[in-house]
């Protein structure tokens, strides 16, 4: 059968699932610029749907695309280390400040000036855990979308059968092409780096990159073009600026509040029999229990 | 309000948050409308004129039995934009975090994920120097928990929001409203291509446990140290009349089942009294359990981030607590 191309949307984001105590200032608040930037983890759990794809449909290619600052070249070159065969950062300041229907105007904009039959996101990013980006994408490309993907069952030359996650069991539905997926974290982890794909990716650069380091990327390039990752802005796309960023964004943020620890006054008793006898007694007497 | 349904019921969650638009709408002045989709509703639309919905909107097709994306997109859709509501909001489920996002994009109008909680207010906007008067705010944790963001949509129509299943509290009126059913057609509202995904198979077991119901639980954490000392949890739970819960370490550690899992990534509760077994109290945790009325901690380190909300704190290993609650739980009850 002809061969698929298929677009994963991978994300940067703070590793906010290990806000270790290091993390915490003295006020009991998040210190985000000591966490760590990773790979969101439902990213890979895409990005790994999309590398068995290609397994499957040989001959298939796998790109990636990210949005946010330069630094998130490093979505690239990490796809890239794990199979992918091409990758965009979709990175402008006009992109700053934009809610997830912003958002995903602008990338579904960019997936318009690239080929593909599906598009392959993670279910949500751990920073927002919205989920709204991957069906929001799908509704701007008027395409279907298959959300809480675990495995994708059979594809032929006309849909792909796929088994979706349930609260409490599964659904197995067969769409047509071109379709978007989110996927699940119950769906398998990525497979590791290939070690000969890190040696040859790891000077991929993107442009930016290059010139803040002041290197020679003329002659690199030259030689090896792989290494050059693509860069798209707003006039690349032929996005629509009242669409992007802060004026693209219907919702605007009225007030962040740090979750503090409440020192609350709690009753600090022992193991011990007499104690521990005490309380239930004053359990059962106030109906919390019994 | 969109309503889910499983089977012959309307969701818990679609009531508990058509008991809270009730209270949204009393302060607006304005009426609450719910939308139920599927095959045969029956007389589905009794329970939400029960919970205080004046009017409901009807959409009934034999291709409708399950939830489908494309199909429920085009139906709410149409139903909002010939309705205007101000406020439409969804329960934060499979379902509803698959439809309303695509719903929002359609309608190109904010969407906030996740909400904790609803509120009305105000709003003044510096730039533009806009006074905005019965605005929705909506209130979600953010970054992992550790934040809160109140979220508002000041410009667009309608204000989206989904809403976590167990945090707003469903109440009966005394006397059902005497409600309206308005019928649609899905035959002139859902298009053919709306139909392309096709569901082959469909396996949904009955939720067997029902930590969010309980009035008591009983929950452990990667502290608790493996499956077989669950089973102390599991002895007082019994005694108590109370439920297991974990958390996700130690759901993650195979100690516990994944239906059992209480925190952000798995159910939020509101227990009568929750005891809290070798469970360190990260927020991710403590965000699906703070609002328990009452907390106690058993934990052997008196530091724990989870003893900051506790109301008792036990210093000492559960395994050995444990059996001492329950022996003399049996003592002292009659």
């Amino acid at each position: 059968m002809k061969s698929l191309k298929i677009i994963v949307l991978a994300k940067q984001v703070p590793d906010t699932r290990n806000v270790g105590k290091d993390a915490m200032k003295a006020d009991g608040t998040v210190n985000r610029a000591a966490l760590e930037a990773i790979f969101n983890p439902e990213d890979l759990n895409a990005l790994e749907q999309a590398l068995s794809i290609k397994d499957m449909v040989p001959g298939s290619e796998v790109s990636l695309l990210t949005m946010g600052p330069g630094r998130a070249a490093e979505i690239i070159r990490e796809g890239f280390y794990r199979g992918a065969d091409d990758g965009v950062l979709l990175t402008d300041r006009k992109f700053a400040g934009s809610d997830t229907l912003a958002t995903s105007y602008a990338i579904a904009t960019a997936i318009g000036k690239m080929e593909y039959d599906i598009v392959v996101a993670g279910r949500q990013a751990i920073d927002g855990d919205t989920a709204q980006v991957g069906p929001q994408v799908a509704e701007k490309l008027n395409i279907p979308q298959v959300t809480y993907v675990e495995n994708i069952e059979k594809i032929d030359a006309k849909s792909m059968t796929i088994r979706r996650r349930l609260d409490n069991g599964f659904e197995i539905v067969k769409t047509p092409f071109p379709v978007l997926l989110t996927v699940h974290s119950s769906a398998p982890d990525c497979r590791p780096r290939i070690a000969k794909n890190v040696m040859k990716y790891k000077h991929a650069r993107t442009l930016t990159e290059l010139q803040d380091a002041s290197e020679d990327y003329t002659r690199m390039f030259q030689d090896r073009p792989y290494l050059k990752i693509r860069e798209m802005g707003v006039d690349d796309i032929g996005a629509d600026n009242e669409a992007l960023g802060l004026s693209g964004s219907p919702t605007k943020v009225k007030k962040i509040e740090n979750v503090v620890f409440k020192a609350k006054e709690a009753k600090v008793i022992s193991a011990d029999d007499k104690e521990i006898e005490d309380l239930i007694v004053e359990l059962i007497e106030n109906h919390t229990i019994g | 309000m969109y309503c889910e349904t499983n089977g012959n019921s309307v969701a818990e969650v679609s009531l508990e948050l058509v008991t809270k638009a009730r209270s949204l709408a009393n302060q607006l002045k304005v009426q609450v409308e719910g939308i139920l989709i599927g095959n045969d509703l029956k007389g589905l639309e009794k329970q939400l004129y029960a919970h205080g919905a004046q009017v409901v909107h009807k959409a009934e097709d034999k291709r409708l039995e399950f939830y489908q994306t494309l199909p429920h997109t085009s139906i709410v859709c149409r139903i909002m934009e010939a309705e205007q509501p101000q406020i439409g909001i969804f329960g934060a489920t499979t379902v509803g975090r698959d439809l309303a996002p695509r719903v929002a994009s359609k309608l190109k109008s904010g969407l906030t994920a996740d909400c904790t909680s609803l509120e009305i207010g105000e709003h003044y906007e510096k730039k533009t120097d806009t006074k905005y008067e019965n605005l929705l705010y909506q209130i979600r944790p953010a970054f992992g928990g550790n934040i809160v963001a109140t979220i508002i949509n000041p410009d667009t129509r309608p204000q989206l929001a989904t809403v976590r299943e167990g945090v707003m509290k469903r109440e009966e009126l005394d006397t059902p409203l005497k409600g309206k059913t308005k019928n649609w057609n899905v035959e002139e509202i859902a298009g053919k291509d709306d139909f392309v995904v096709e569901i082959i198979d469909r396996q949904v077991e009955e939720k067997k446990v029902n930590i969010k119901g309980a009035q008591i639980i009983v929950a452990g954490g990667y502290g608790v140290g493996s499956r077989e000392n669950f089973e102390h949890l599991f002895k007082l739970a019994d005694v108590l009349g109370a439920e297991v819960g974990g958390t996700r370490a130690a759901v993650d550690a195979g100690y516990i089942d994944h239906d059992r899992q209480i925190g952000q990534t798995g159910v939020t509760v509101r227990p009568k009294l929750y005891i809290a077994c070798g469970i360190s109290g990260q927020i991710q945790h403590r965000a699906g359990m703070m609002e328990s009325s009452m907390i106690i901690s058993i934990n052997t380190d008196p530091n724990a981030p989870i003893n900051s909300i506790a109301d008792y704190v036990i210093t000492g290993d559960f395994s050995e607590v444990v059996p001492k609650l329950i022996k003399y739980y049996k003592k002292n009850s009659k």
